[in-house]
């Protein structure tokens, strides 16, 4: 990979006493990619995740997100990343605008910084009249939409993405993903896990999680002729089957 | 005689309106699916026909009884598992089991035989607090104790939500069996593939139902001509397709995008030199037939 390297994950472990939850994991994500992180229920996902994110503690192994190590940089980590998970943490009783205020304060963000970013994200949300509205008279989907720029808004090299769009109607989901793309095409790397295996063909590169170990990484292309399938669906129900 | 008969049914929380007037019927033996995005009124719906809400106006009836005015019939002979995981976490598999046996009057003997299939999967973790089982297995297990005193009814409310391929799959071969010992199903989902697993659907949105029938019918009720096409730059042709002048709707779906020409003004030629100006040349395109996801949307734009 000659672009540089967001994430760079060599042997990477987690154990639980004697459950290996993350076994001996190596890959690398560039700058710029849409990498879709795939895997069973309890396949050792999520905790690869906190790992990247600095929430928690490798067992062995290395890694660096964004340049930080994951051991030894775990605050520098977290400012460096956005993260938005489908239980996404807006603030309902806050208006829209005050949300991203309060987000790009924590953050550290200039308040002529925030003003510019808000008033870019509604004029690109198509939000601008919503502006001053609390953020529960908004549907779902506008929310979400909201979530991911506001996880984006200290323009971080990486953005983790937890089934994002889950429950959302059709037409949303497809909003949504147009934003990945623009926000990967400016640069940003995306990391986003999924249920919907139609969203897993919009990733650059796909990883399969199995019992802890990464099962399967390629293209979505490549992946189906490997494992002779038509479908992300079905290399998916594959590799999992084993 | 319908196992599910609704009538111009509606319900409103404060302003928000959950059901818009909605009618329908289910047949013995249906596997029937409501299809929709949260917020859709699928949950609400089921929570009345299960008697746990009163609706505000219109009537509904299960298994020939009166959600209102029958509500101890309807509890005691449908089998209902609710969206949240509501077992016991603190009981294992097994005394969660035989809990609702009892609440039930019955046994996991005397009504074996319709979970057999499924609790097979639970057999090896029976021991287990169904707090410590994964998704996969909460979902099986609260299957299992929706049926265990053989409803006449079962009432599943997004069984799958949140759940991996691999799990989803399975779930849907189990409900296929219990359609295969005649059992009548009601299943709401916010999966749109798995309309096609159905015999028959509602697609549901803002408490209105879309449209309602047999999924290959609603396919062909909806049919536009649609092509898919895709290219090394996606984003780019995504962006081009929407400014081009001819075209109605374009989607991505997986790794192509679905799109239609407005009406009577198909022109394929036209289109690939406006995207071969833009500077998309590597393209590849074929006609399709729509799926159903692609037709929810199309209703949505009505």
């Amino acid at each position: 990979m000659n672009m540089e390297k967001i994430i760079d994950a060599e042997n990477l472990t987690k154990k639980f006493g004697n459950f290996i939850a993350v076994n001996d994991v190596t890959f690398q994500v560039g700058q710029g990619e849409i990498f879709g992180f795939l895997g069973a229920n309890g396949a050792g996902k999520t905790t690869a995740i906190k790992m990247l994110c600095g929430l928690l503690t490798p067992t062995g192994g290395k890694a660096t997100v964004a340049g930080f190590d994951v051991f030894k940089e775990t605050e520098k980590i977290k400012n460096n990343i956005g993260y938005m998970s489908q239980r996404f943490s807006l603030y309902e009783d806050l208006t829209v605008a005050e949300n991203l205020e309060f987000y790009g304060g924590v953050y550290g963000l200039r308040k002529n910084i925030i003003k510019d970013k808000t008033d870019y994200f509604l004029k690109l949300l198509n939000m601008e009249e919503e502006r001053n509205k609390l953020l529960k008279s908004l549907p779902l989907g506008w929310k979400q939409k909201l979530a991911f720029l506001t996880a984006i808004i200290h323009e971080p090299k990486i953005v983790f993405l937890d089934e994002p769009t889950g429950g959302v109607d059709p037409v949303m989901r497809r909003q949504f993903w147009t934003l990945i793309y623009k926000a990967a095409e400016e640069g940003t790397t995306v990391f986003v896990t999924t249920h919907y295996m139609d969203e897993a063909e919009y990733c650059g590169r796909i990883s399969m999680m199995v019992d802890g170990k990464i099962a399967a990484l390629d293209t979505p292309t490549k992946l189906k002729e490997k494992f002779n399938a038509s479908t992300m669906h079905e290399v998916f129900v594959k590799i999992a089957r084993g | 005689m319908s196992i599910v008969k609704v009538n111009n049914l509606s319900k409103s929380y404060g302003k928000t309106e959950a059901l818009k007037d909605i009618s329908f019927e289910v047949k013995p033996g249906e596997l029937f699916g409501f299809i929709g995005p949260d917020g859709a009124g699928k949950t609400t719906l089921l929570r009345i026909l299960t008697s746990l809400i009163i609706p505000d106006k219109g009537t509904a009836e299960v298994l020939g009884y009166d959600v209102v005015k029958d509500y101890r019939k309807i509890r005691s002979s449908v089998g209902y598992m609710p969206g949240r995981f509501s077992l016991y976490q603190d009981l294992s598999v097994e005394e969660n089991l035989k809990f609702f046996a009892t609440i039930f009057g019955t046994t996991l003997e005397e009504n074996y035989n319709l979970i057999k299939n499924i609790y097979i999967y639970l057999e090896p973790f029976k021991k287990r607090k169904a707090g410590k089982l994964s998704g996969g297995m909460k979902q099986k297990l609260a299957l299992c104790c929706a049926l265990i005193h053989k409803p006449d009814l079962l009432i599943l409310d997004e069984p799958t939500t949140g759940v991996d391929p691999v799990s989803r799959d399975e779930f849907w071969e189990m409900l296929g069996g219990l359609k295969a010992e005649g059992i009548t199903t009601v299943v709401s989902t916010p999966y749109m593939d798995e309309a096609k697993l159905c015999d028959r659907v509602a697609l549901i949105q803002k408490g209105n139902i879309l449209d309602i029938d047999k999924p290959s019918e609603l396919i062909k009720r909806n049919y536009r001509k649609m092509y898919a096409i895709k290219s090394d730059n996606m984003y780019g042709l995504i962006k081009s397709l929407n400014e081009f002048e001819n075209i109605d709707s374009v989607n991505i779906f997986g790794e192509y995008i679905h799109f239609t020409f407005n009406e009577g003004d198909e022109n394929m030629d036209a289109l690939k030199k406006y995207l071969s100006e833009k500077g998309i040349t590597e393209i590849e395109y074929k006609e399709i037939k729509p799926d159903i996801e692609d037709i929810f949307i199309e209703l949505m734009r009505k």
